[in-house]
């Protein structure tokens, strides 16, 4: 078995990466203001700066750097620098920049990834110091028209008044004027406290298009002379494309072209998709799978199991006191092995990039949560240097980790340079989908928990085993050798650290990487490192005899912030209570993404294996909430996700490949199954954490202590599907 | 070739008779907002009217569909007037991503010729779309702010 394939670093990619990150420090600031060439948009409209334009008619358009794939943060973004710009919000419009643009101008405005629940935490300050720059150079544009101290004007949804006087004037009207001016070294944010338009449930602004069919997603793309490709890859990871026999479908309605994409794949270019994956289908491939087809399920398992022994080597991520000594001496010891199988991000829109390419001008198309990424995968693949490219983001048919990856890309790339001239929609099927993800990671972790004689828990080693995604897909932020973002959820300090105090504690990873590509699936390694802990906590509690809740509570005496979402939840929910009859709860708490979360859930269980959800309350400390009405869907779409993984989810392996191909083999929660999702959102200030991701962690857990609660019975694997556990 | 009514217009379509009618609908009628999600009638992203009745479009062929009215999203509206559910959806913010959101409109729009006050019980039973976003609760609340008005 290959244990260590990786796929190959794509080395020009990186160096493009981390070279723009450099020239990026003043993102949003380093700004050709000042001179005598005003920037412009596309429409014309002078640029105040990079993130706002003033239209002649009033209407500002906000510049979005980050992508919307359903989150919200196109919105919440462009609330916040719409605060600061005391802008009238009924006249906002936004528009994405390309990555050839802020390429070409100094990464202006800066990251473009949308991954890690970073959407708006991390450029919030930026952005917000956008609109408030923009804001000062709009009054002094009026002020100076007006020969007035600027101080001695007011501005309110964008109508600037100089009392005094009696003036008054609008931002369309001084803007030409504002953009001329030398920006404001330093400005002053508001203190969100006195939010008006940011911190509200204001409704998206990308919702209308959404409900009549006129949003263009990238599989909508349309472009002169375009024809369309399906693509087949070697369904064993590592594998390679041998041979196959184009005459066989020659002839076939539709089929222009049949094309080699670099070592592993094959496409078959037709007028219609239709006709092209009818042709595929049709083509006989011979593939070269290689070592990796003897992989299956099982010797994963087995390989994963061998690293939770001690004698294994492991990577320290957490450590305190002397584990193995307190174990050795404790009065109880309490030992539970779980597992976590890979999982398919399933978009509901699969895997599709449209590439124009020409020997001077490459230029995409597609949903991406990475622009930049996207970016430098177009230059990679078309081997033309950058100012010679550009992606142009549509709206994606869902993200939750899969669209930061470029492999779609890079696709549609190859086989339109095979057709130079000719617009090429490289669509994946649902089966390709399926068989290409960029799976959540496989793990194991055997968790051993001691008591001394009065039941207080004295030492807890966590032993991880598996798989790590920076080995796969960014080794060069391994520190010696080490995946730090495996310990997600269970680190000692951090964006994500650990809720407990224990005296001896040893949270370790044996890092086993097998051929199946990892990728950033919602919620990442917090999922399972949740899951593991927040049950084992259980059974802990149990082991103690002592009500989950207040067992939790005494190791969370150090950690106000994740006790008080906990508490929030279980008075919610209402844990001094009895459930009603024949109801059963759980709960469950951790810290990721910089966002403390909780969650209960109340639910029946008929015939030991038939569970009906009742009830879910879901308490998030995000620190600030931007858009309450998006926070909500988020907290409540991540129990979607996680309960959908948990109880039909899980991606196995045989012969190497994934076996699951579609919905029917990988099922997705139906409305049916899911109960409203109440959410308490306790914003505690002073930090910014992320609300698209954490929740997703406390999910299965609450779910599978209250099952534990009905039952009696402990599950300790996932997905609930291969214990014939279902809904109700 | 096949003809076909498609929001009230006659297409006549250089297809296969076996081709199924999503890919009619979005490649040769190039209505592209019915959307393809499984290929194999389990997500509902496809899903349409055929004489007022919702079906996946990605099930069935053009020539089960010739003769037929079938409406698509495009044609839910009347002229410039949204239909109610795109109305709630809008105000009620439904979509995340939206992908599914055609579907799902289509669904329930058909739910609601048949039983315009539909139960909990009616909401679970007729709508089984995915949504990998997980907008439900807004589904079920917008159905039961339509059904209330």
């Amino acid at each position: 078995m290959n244990k260590h394939v990786s796929p190959k670093m794509n080395r020009r990619a990186f160096v493009i990466g981390t070279a723009a990150v450099g020239a990026g420090l003043a993102i949003g600031l380093d700004l050709p203001f000042g001179g005598p060439a005003v920037v412009r948009a596309a429409d014309g409209s002078p640029e105040v700066n990079a993130w706002v334009v003033v239209r002649p008619d009033d209407t500002v358009v906000i510049r979005i750097a980050r992508s919307e794939m359903g989150q919200g943060s196109l919105t919440g973004l462009a609330q916040l620098v719409a605060e600061e710009l005391e802008c009238d919000w009924s006249k906002v419009t936004t528009e994405y920049p390309t990555p050839g643009q802020s390429v070409a101008r100094k990464r202006v405005w800066g990251d473009f990834s949308t991954g890690g629940s970073r959407g708006i935490r991390s450029s919030q300050d930026y952005v917000r110091k956008g609109g408030a720059t923009a804001r000062v150079m709009l009054i002094e544009a009026a002020a100076n028209e007006w020969k007035v101290p600027a101080s001695e004007c007011t501005v309110a949804k964008g109508v600037i008044t100089h009392k005094a006087s009696g003036k008054t004037t609008t931002y369309g009207k001084v803007a030409e004027a504002a953009a001329k001016l030398t920006p404001p070294a330093d400005v002053k944010l508001k203190d969100p406290k006195d939010w008006t338009i940011a911190g509200k449930g204001l409704l998206r602004l990308d919702t209308a298009d959404k409900t009549t069919g006129t949003m263009i997603y990238g599989i909508d793309v349309k472009l002169p002379g375009m024809l369309n490709a399906a693509i087949k890859d070697c369904p064993v990871f590592g594998g390679k494309l041998k041979s196959y026999d184009e005459a066989k479908i020659t002839g076939m309605k539709g089929v222009k072209k049949v094309v080699k994409v670099g070592d592993t794949a094959v496409a078959v270019v037709a007028d219609t998709w239709w006709h092209a994956k009818s042709a595929l289908e049709a083509l006989p491939i011979v593939w070269d799978e290689g070592e990796n087809a003897k992989v299956t399920s099982e010797s994963i398992a087995k390989w994963l199991a061998e690293g939770l022994d001690d004698s294994q080597p492991a990577y320290v991520g957490n450590k305190n006191g002397d584990v193995k000594a307190a174990i050795a001496g404790a009065a109880k010891k309490v030992e539970a092995v779980y597992n976590y199988p890979y999982q398919n991000h399933a978009t509901m829109e699969p895997m599709n990039a449209t590439a124009l390419y020409t020997v001077d001008k490459c230029e995409v198309w597609c949903g991406t949560q990475n622009g930049e990424a996207a970016f430098a995968a177009t230059l990679e693949a078309s081997g033309l240097p950058a100012e010679k490219c550009d992606v142009h983001k549509v709206m994606p048919g869902g993200g939750f980790g899969r669209r930061g990856q470029t492999d779609y890309v890079r696709q549609a790339v190859m086989i339109a340079k095979q057709m130079p001239g000719t617009p090429i929609k490289l669509l994946w099927s649902r089966e390709e989908d399926m068989a290409h993800g960029r799976y959540h990671p496989i793990t194991q972790c055997k968790m051993t928990g001691a008591f001394d004689a009065n039941n207080n828990l004295v030492a807890l080693h966590y032993r991880l085993s598996g798989q790590s995604i920076l080995f796969s897909l960014r080794p060069e932020a391994l520190q010696n050798g080490m995946d730090p973002a495996a310990f997600q959820g269970v680190a000692q300090s951090g964006e994500a650290a650990f809720g407990y105090s224990v005296p001896n504690l040893l949270v370790e990873h044996a890092m086993r990487n097998p051929h199946v590509p990892p990728g950033f699936w919602r919620g990442v390694n917090v999922n399972h490192n949740a899951i593991y802990m927040e049950c084992f906590m259980d059974e802990l509690a149990q082991a103690a005899g002592q009500d989950p809740l207040e067992f939790r509570r005494k190791l969370m005496r150090n950690h106000p912030k994740h006790l008080a979402v906990l508490n929030a939840v279980a008075e919610k929910i209402g844990w001094d209570k009895p459930a009603p009859l024949g109801v059963y709860r759980g709960i469950a708490q951790v810290m990721g993404y910089g966002s403390y979360v909780a969650g209960a859930a109340e639910i029946s269980v008929t015939d030991g294996n038939k569970i009906k959800v009742h009830r879910i309350v879901a308490s998030t400390d995000p620190g600030y909430v931007v858009n309450p009405a998006q926070v909500e869907r988020q907290i409540a779409g991540s129990f979607v996700y996680g309960l959908s993984a948990l109880f039909y989810g899980g991606c196995t392996v045989k012969d190497g490949k994934i076996e699951q191909t579609n919905f029917d083999t990988y099922n997705s929660m139906r409305i049916n199954e899911m109960p409203k999702v109440e959410s308490v959102m306790v914003p505690s200030g002073g930090f910014w954490g992320g609300v698209g991701e954490p929740t997703i962690g406390v999910a299965a857990p609450a779910v599978l202590n209250a099952y534990f609660a009905a039952t009696g019975k402990r599950i300790r694997s996932v997905p609930l599907r291969d214990q014939n556990i279902t809904f109700a | 070739m096949a003809n076909l009514t498609i929001n009230g217009k006659t297409f006549t379509l250089d297809v296969e008779p076996d081709t199924p009618l999503l890919w009619a609908i979005r490649e040769n009628a190039g209505l592209t907002g019915t959307k393809y999600g499984c290929g194999i009638a389990q997500c509902g992203a496809c899903t349409v009217h055929m004489d007022g009745v919702a079906i996946r479009s990605c099930g069935i062929s053009v020539s089960e569909a010739e003769g037929k009215k079938i409406t698509t999203i495009e044609g839910l509206a009347s002229g410039d007037a949204l239909h109610k559910v795109q109305k709630a959806w809008i105000a009620q913010d439904v979509p995340q991503c939206g992908y599914c959101q055609s579907g799902m409109i289509m669904a329930v729009a058909a739910l609601l010729a048949e039983k315009p006050k539909p139960t909990d019980a009616d909401i679970d039973e007729a709508i089984t779309n995915i949504c990998r976003c997980g907008t439900f609760q807004q589904v079920r609340e917008a159905i039961h702010t339509i059904a209330s008005a």
